[in-house]
């Protein structure tokens, strides 16, 4: 099965990158721009194909190594 | 009294803290972070550096080493642990201290001699601070901003558990002399029980006035007093 997971910082976390991005983009013209977070991605592949188990494994991983829960949150995508 | 610097692949101030830990007569051994046990200790001591090259978060990886579960042992039984810079990080993902370190406000790498105010001398690390309570030590981060929520930073507030502050040379808490954009001005913060701390600066940096200073060796021979 194949997982991907976006981390974001949360919303009441600074992201001075996400800034200095959205600030580009309006420098480049495109005056509609509203807002930018930068975040990371992980394409990850499981050995697994019931859903909810695979979800259970995942949420762990996530909680445990692949974001800081004081700081990011996550979203996970089945593909 | 006895020391051990936890070496991490990525490690870069492990050999600067040991030199300092000799010089005020702790018996140190330098663990590589593979190792299950931790000899008998009083001091752990985990090193600044970039540990992992800082791969996912600051600290992270570091975090999850097998030599940690010795370390968060040894910190639960009342055993003194000082995180420096990459250390701090690594202790706030772990878990044993609380908060985070984002990037500086600014996105840049600083390196320079900053002011710190003690905060906290009631404790094994600061004890020795009392008499001078503005000190100088050197900052070298790139994640040092100190973040946490209202609840966190109101807790460390309430309970006395920040050991140092950024401000300028007078003492005083101004915006300017905040180089990261931390919260509450924090450099530093101890658990409740105040046998951790976690620091931004570099003590290990200024044991000598060789060094251009001595602030640093006020935290060594507080230590000494543990036994």
């Amino acid at each position: 099965m194949k997982i991907s997971v976006t981390v974001t910082l949360k919303k009441d976390v600074l992201d001075p990158q996400g800034k200095v991005v959205n600030q580009t983009i309006k420098n480049m013209n495109y005056k509609n721009i509203a807002n930018v977070r930068q975040g990371k991605y992980f394409e990850i592949e499981l050995d697994e194909n019931n859903k909810d188990k695979a979800k259970k494994i995942i949420d762990e991983i996530c909680q445990k190594l692949l974001t800081n829960v004081v700081i990011e949150d996550y979203t996970i995508n089945f593909e | 009294m006895k020391s051990s610097v936890i070496v991490f692949p990525g490690s870069n101030c492990d050999r600067d803290i040991a030199v300092a830990l000799s010089k005020f007569n702790f018996k140190n051994s330098m663990i590589w972070h593979n190792e299950s046990y931790l000899p008998n200790t009083d001091l752990v001591v985990l090193p600044g550096g970039f540990s992992y090259g800082d791969y996912l978060r600051t600290g992270c990886i570091a975090s999850k080493s097998l030599i940690i579960n010795d370390v968060i042992k040894h910190a639960r039984k009342g055993g003194l642990v000082l995180g420096i810079c990459n250390g701090f990080q690594i202790l706030l993902e772990t878990g044993l201290l609380p908060g985070a370190l984002l990037r500086n406000k600014k996105l840049r790498f600083i390196s320079k001699n900053v002011y710190l105010k003690v905060i906290n001398t009631e404790n094994y690390f600061c004890s020795n601070y009392k008499k001078k309570k503005v000190i100088e030590l050197p900052i070298a981060h790139n994640e040092g901003n100190y973040f946490a929520n209202n609840k966190i930073l109101q807790d460390l507030e309430q309970k006395n558990l920040i050991a140092f502050k950024y401000c300028n040379q007078k003492g005083d808490l101004d915006k300017d002399s905040n180089p990261n954009g931390s919260s509450h001005h924090i450099a530093g913060i101890l658990n409740v029980e105040k046998n951790i701390l976690g620091m931004m600066p570099h003590p290990e940096r200024l044991i000598d006035p060789i060094l251009s200073g001595e602030d640093g060796s006020t935290m060594f021979e507080s230590l000494q007093k543990f036994k």
